[in-house]
């Protein structure tokens, strides 16, 4: 029965989703009011099915309701009850619903957030019901969650042990919530285009710094869990899946600046509209990699060429429709006022230009192989080194530039007090590279300079909340999340820089030495957990001499699924982290065991918090005064 | 030219620039830095040079794991026509098991052994790297269902 309500459930979105693109369109006419009633009703309406869908699939997880193909396949009787809820979206099929629930929440929230500007957001309910109803038949048509299983069988085949795990579990919905929330920029974007809508920002920026925040915490959370849970002590191994988020990211970034000076001055009108179009975009591609298959990844996801075909011709048909839309109406859009070489849209100018440059450097390392491949038959791959060479330089350079965009008035600044205003900045930037160039062991050039950017960037943000007496929560907000920016740069320069690494082979009572830590193994006990056997190791850490913790990594056995997991044992003073993970068994009482001692790491993680708490300062400022007219302040920033 | 073309074409000429200087970066950092996928075949077939950083995928070698001193580890990749021996100081994922497919980063030493800095194996019994799959179908040596 719970297969049946989900099933019609989904057809009925996609009547309502059809419904919502055609009412839309046409309530782009100014005389059509009664079109634009059909079309929010119709896209709440769509809300209603697709929670009923994803209601239904969730119903039949917790139930264990084996008759149900994608149930049998992804779920098992034995799960815990969370992992039975967020194992939904662990799947193919679960996860693309979710992917049309979030693209529906953000249309009902366009709907709820419309004051002004009837016509556009009319248009932008007919782009996103036109989004929402293309997916909804790529779910019914080749990833149908609600398939029947006949016979059906006692037992589900479990789901992957990697991710019955809490971070994992909750890092979809929060990555979805960014890739999706784009759709609402592109959907402006596209309805400001259909409707000549000259200030389109307005609208929409809300619906970007959502999308921006969950971006950034998604990525963030992805990132500490291939840290902890994959036992290899890294952050970020410049796999294709994580590429794949953090280009959307990017190109948000950038849209989010320059839409700054787009509601402001109108500068770079049709240069947003192309990135609010170019941020959906890679949020597609980004799709189209994780689902199609076409990628080695540590990530392994189930792939089926019709799937990624299908999404391919989606690709296609939105960044075609929406590029074809923005040649033939982007000219009439007239750009703003003219600004000074030296002014604060200049600023945002370079900020875009770099995290355009970073972007394609992205794309190339992850798209390169795959055109290689599909050309010449040739099998190659584009590591971190590549990365180090392109990405980081640029991204170095944006973040040199950073304090200088707030400190600067618009349309023509002077570089003059700026410079004076920023000098105890760079007096703080010294003193901290020569700093760390003094006091650490290895010395490092590159940790030095990395400090040294960190301090200054730190230091602006500090002017800033203080010289600008936070006249506007946007200030506040821009200079909480550029401090989020050195603290996570602190934190990749640590673990880069002057990790220490230790792999040893151990009996019990024997000691192994990282960075200042002593760990000595003091047995291998066998564990029973809800479904899995484990090993759990027992290890005291000393440092000089004194025991100061015991750490119980340990290997999991996951007889459903047949697999094995490295749970690793962390413990952290947020200015260090002592990482332990157990290796293989070597004999009767031998273990392998690895350990890092990661200088600064907590930092990466909690920068990427200290910048979405920028990006929710932003929001707050937004939403708590809608109505201010920005065109009306021209007074210089300072 | 007015202020507004003069501003267009500054807009137009930082993007080409830092087009041109991105474009430069990777050409650069693609040229030493791309990794090859070999199957053993291919290791052999195409003669490749020792130093030479790449990667191999095939399965792991019946009965070819053998442990050295602490960490080290030594096995043979196969396609079923070809092995090549490999060496690993470090850990083995989870999922390492002789018969089972696994990919190697490094490269070929004087004496042909494959150094690896890192190796991984498919993520869970369903799944096998895509590349192995497909230099075992090269081989001849893929059934399906496996």
């Amino acid at each position: 029965m719970t297969g049946e309500i989900g099933q019609l459930a989904l057809c009925l979105a996609l009547a309502l989703a059809l419904l919502t693109s055609g009412a839309g369109f046409s309530g782009a006419r100014a005389s059509a009011a009664m079109a634009r009633g059909v079309a929010s009703a119709s896209a709440l309406g769509m809300l209603v099915f697709i929670v009923t869908a994803f209601s239904a699939l969730t119903y039949a997880s917790i139930v264990s309701d084996f008759s149900i193909l994608n149930v049998a396949q992804n779920s098992s009787t034995l799960k815990p009850l969370i992992y039975k809820i967020t194992g939904v979206w662990g799947n193919h099929e679960g996860s693309m619903l979710l992917w049309v629930l979030v693209l529906s929440i953000y249309t009902a929230a366009i709907v709820f957030a419309r004051r002004t500007h009837e016509r556009m957001t009319s248009a932008a309910l007919g782009v996103q019901g036109l989004l929402a109803a293309a997916f909804l038949v790529f779910i019914l048509l080749t990833s149908n969650p609600f398939v029947r299983l006949d016979p059906m069988p006692f037992e589900g085949a479990g789901l992957n042990p990697l991710l019955q795990d809490f971070g994992l579990a909750v890092h979809p919905p929060i990555l979805y919530s960014g890739y999706v929330g784009l759709s609402a920029s592109f959907a402006f974007a596209a309805a400001a285009l259909i409707t000549k809508e000259r200030d389109w920002v307005r609208a929409a920026r809300p619906f970007m710094l959502a999308a921006w925040i969950a971006l950034t915490l998604g990525i963030a959370l992805g990132s500490w869990w291939a840290y902890y849970e994959l036992g290899w002590g890294g952050f970020w191994f410049w796999d294709p899946v994580e590429n794949a988020s953090l280009m959307p990211w990017l190109i948000a970034t950038a849209l989010l600046h320059s839409t700054l000076a787009t509601e402001r001055t109108g500068a770079f009108r049709s240069w947003s509209l192309l990135l609010a179009i170019a941020g959906f975009s890679l949020s597609l591609i980004g799709t189209f990699l994780v689902r199609s298959g076409v990628l080695s990844s540590v990530h392994s996801f189930a792939s089926d060429p019709t799937r990624g075909l299908y999404i391919l011709g989606l690709i296609f048909g939105a960044i075609g429709g929406a590029l074809a839309l923005f040649a033939w109406r982007a000219p009439s859009l007239e750009d703003g006022a003219a600004f000074a070489p030296v002014s604060r849209e200049t600023t945002l100018l370079l900020n875009n230009v770099f995290l355009a440059a970073a972007t394609a450097t992205v794309f190339i390392g992850t798209l390169y192989p795959l055109a290689l491949d599909a050309m010449t038959g040739t099998k190659i791959s584009v590591g971190p080194p590549y990365f180090a060479l392109t990405f980081a330089p640029i991204t170095v350079a944006l973040l040199v530039l950073v304090p200088f965009g707030p400190r600067l008035a618009w349309k023509r600044g002077d570089a003059r007090s700026t410079a004076r205003l920023l000098l105890p900045a760079v007096g703080i930037a010294v003193v901290a590279g020569v700093a760390i160039l003094a006091m650490t062991a290895p010395r490092s050039l590159a940790g030095a300079g990395a400090f040294a950017v960190a301090a200054w960037l730190l230091a602006a943000s500090g002017i800033d909340a203080s010289k600008r007496k936070l006249r506007t929560a946007s200030a506040f907000a821009s200079a909480l999340a550029h401090a989020g920016l050195a603290v996570t740069l602190i934190g990749v320069a640590g673990i880069s820089l002057w990790r220490s690494e230790a792999l040893e082979v151990l009996a019990p009572g024997e000691t192994m030495y990282v960075g200042s830590y002593a760990l000595r193994l003091d047995g291998v006990e066998g564990k029973t957990g809800p479904n899995y056997q484990a090993a759990r190791a027992n290890i005291t850490v000393l440092r000089d001499g004194t025991t100061i913790a015991t750490m119980h990594p340990e290997k999991r056995f996951f007889p459903a699924e047949g697999q094995e997991t490295v749970e690793t044992a962390i413990r952290t003073t947020i200015f260090t982290d002592l990482y332990v993970a157990l290796g293989d068994r070597r004999d009767q009482t031998r273990w392998v065991v690895r350990a890092y001692e990661n200088p600064l790491a907590p930092f990466i993680w909690l920068g990427a918090l200290v910048m979405a708490a920028g990006g929710f300062a932003a929001l707050w400022a937004r939403l708590t005064r809608p109505r201010a007219v920005p065109d009306a302040i021209t007074a210089p920033a300072e | 030219m007015n202020a507004k073309k003069r501003r267009r074409l500054a807009f137009a000429i930082a993007i080409l620039l830092a087009g041109a200087g991105a474009a430069a970066l990777v050409l650069a950092a693609l040229k030493d830095n791309v990794l090859y996928f070999y199957s053993p075949s291919d290791v052999h077939d195409k003669r490749v040079s020792a130093g030479v950083n790449f990667r191999i995928g095939g399965l792991v070698g019946m009965k070819s794991i053998r442990h050295g001193k602490g960490a080290d580890v030594s096995f043979a990749v196969t396609d079923g026509r070809t092995e090549v021996p490999v060496f690993f100081h470090g850990v083995l994922p989870a999922l390492f098991h002789e018969g089972r497919g696994v990919v190697a980063l490094g490269a070929l030493n004087d004496a042909g052994v494959f150094q690896a800095s890192e190796v991984l194996a498919k993520h869970d019994e369903r799944y096998m790297p895509p590349e192995v799959v497909d230099a075992l179908k090269r081989s001849g040596r893929w059934k399906e269902n496996e």
